[in-house]
């Protein structure tokens, strides 16, 4: 923010920044190749739902534009809408385990509805779900505002595994634009489609 | 650039600049007039000028660099780990990535009185803290927009700002005492310096005047910066109708409070998300003119129309 912004007492809502989603099927490949974290399939889109008819007409859309290609080769599954407890709104969207792809640019078709019609401010995260042999649970995240992504390894309750998210973090270094600042790394418990 | 529809409020920025203007054109009134009073004077008028200013200086820099410790320490209040308040943690986390800010302390104050503030001078220092009775009353989504519009403030650095604009009328005021002080001990003295009265009485005069006018503004600019904050709160969350019953129920929940918590409470008036203190007496024009936020209505004045504009069909150009 910047000194007038302050003086004035304003601030600018922060756009999302959408393109460095795209480099996560690559990504999801060094990782399997160096962890054996595999992609499930599933991702989802975190948004913070606007009250109003205006942005639930969107929404709306959004599903039904996603849903087009549902059941057909490629397509995935029909996507889920889920309200968390915190008032936040996560729209799932299932895909085979290798059509990360796919998987992404559904993604991305949600980013761009509500960029599209002015609420990217809306936009929190995207998180797309991996697993390994042991069952172990990962997801990437990436951080609408920031442009970065980091992992986040639930276990049991509401702990994390920091050890594995590290070794994710060095091993995706080339791959991705990893936050820095660990201080961003917030959990996401019960995240759906993870 | 993407369209958007969080257009700012220039009719809010222009009289916020133009209150903070007067402050700057008080501020520099006075100082010419002191330079005036004292290329007069001699030795005696200067101390005390100087003095104040010191301890003016002084007693601001302090409060702005332990502002998060003493807003603890008076509020009684107690840091919580993410483990200890895993839902508030939650709420601050995200609202803290989607404006994209470092995420400040949390604290829990033991008090009954429905209220929550931030302080500290910057976001990597400061500290927010909720009362208990807030997170008994509220639901979710009104305790976010409350969040919300804290986080707003931090965001704003409303604590500096406001420091610095208090600051004139801290030395102000201390002038009025020490002039006063000087004049009630330094009579004797007065037989060798035939100008040092009438110097005295005029930096005192001017002192009042200059400590009334400030302290005006200041509230202004408090009241200013409260509607900023509620805005730019409301459109974080993008939910307008939750913060104003958010407000709605701790307005109505202060007047319900004994009123030996809300003296206690009074010093961090300037940072409560609604005032603990309402000004009895004096009718309704001069408590609006003395107050530190925005009446009610305003507020839900403001709100209503942020709600309109998130809901136009289509996004403005």
């Amino acid at each position: 923010m910047g000194f007038l912004d302050t003086l004035s007492g304003r601030t600018k809502p922060v756009q999302p920044k959408l393109d460095d989603l795209f480099a996560l099927p690559s990504a999801a490949i060094t990782l399997q190749a160096a962890t054996g974290f595999t992609p499930t399939g599933s991702g989802s889109v975190c948004f913070r739902a606007v009250e109003g008819k205006t942005f639930s007409d969107i929404q709306a859309e959004v599903r039904e534009l996603l849903n087009m290609d549902a059941g057909k080769p490629g397509g995935g599954l029909p996507v889920e809408v889920t309200k968390d407890s915190y008032g936040f709104t996560w729209l799932v969207s299932s895909h085979m385990s290798d059509e990360t792809d796919a998987l992404v640019t559904d993604l991305h078709a949600v980013n761009s509805a509500l960029v599209d019609n002015g609420f990217g401010p809306q936009l929190l995260c995207t998180l797309v779900a991996f697993r390994d042999e042991q069952e172990r649970r990962l997801a990437l995240v990436y951080l609408y505002k920031r442009g970065t992504f980091y992992p986040f390894a639930p276990t049991s309750g509401q702990r994390r595994d920091n050890a594995l998210e590290l070794q994710v973090k060095n091993v995706l270094a080339d791959d991705l634009k990893i936050e820095q600042d660990l201080a961003k790394w917030f959990p996401v418990w019960g995240a759906p489609g993870l | 650039m993407a369209r958007t529809r969080y257009a700012p409020d220039r009719g809010l920025t222009v009289r916020m600049t133009a209150t903070m203007f007067l402050l700057g054109l008080v501020f520099v009134a006075f100082v010419a007039l002191l330079i005036g009073i004292m290329t007069a004077a001699h030795a005696s008028g200067a101390a005390i000028v100087l003095v104040a200013l010191i301890f003016g200086g002084g007693t601001a820099v302090i409060s702005l660099f332990y502002s998060d410790k003493i807003a603890l320490a008076s509020a009684g209040a107690r840091e919580v780990s993410p483990q200890e308040a895993p839902e508030l943690h939650g709420m601050v986390d995200r609202l803290c990535a989607l404006a994209d800010m470092d995420k400040p302390r949390v604290a829990i104050a033991p008090a009954d009185m429905p209220n929550a503030f931030a302080t500290g001078r910057n976001s990597k220092n400061s500290v927010l803290v909720v009362t208990e009775g807030i997170l008994r009353r509220l639901e979710p989504d009104e305790l976010e927009g409350v969040l919300a519009h804290e986080l707003s403030h931090v965001a704003h650095k409303d604590v500096q700002v406001m420091t610095y604009a208090s600051l004139l009328a801290i030395v102000a005021g201390l002038l009025i005492r020490f002039a006063f002080y000087s004049e009630l001990f330094g009579g004797g003295r007065r037989s060798n310096n035939q100008n040092a009265f009438p110097i005295i009485l005029a930096i005192m005069a001017v002192s009042v005047v200059v400590y009334a006018i400030s302290f005006l503004l200041i509230r202004l600019l408090s009241r200013y910066r409260e509607l900023a904050a509620d805005r730019s709160g409301a459109l974080l969350t993008g939910q307008p109708s939750s913060l104003a019953s958010a407000l709605q129920k701790v307005s109505n929940g202060m007047a319900r409070i004994p009123t030996q918590d809300l003296r206690a409470a009074e010093p961090l008036n300037a940072f409560y998300f609604a005032p603990a203190m309402k000004l009895t007496g004096g009718g309704r024009s001069l408590s609006a003119l003395f107050s530190t936020h925005p009446s009610l209505d305003k507020r839900l004045e403001q709100l209503a129309k942020i709600q309109q504009q998130l809901g136009q069909v289509g996004p403005p150009r």
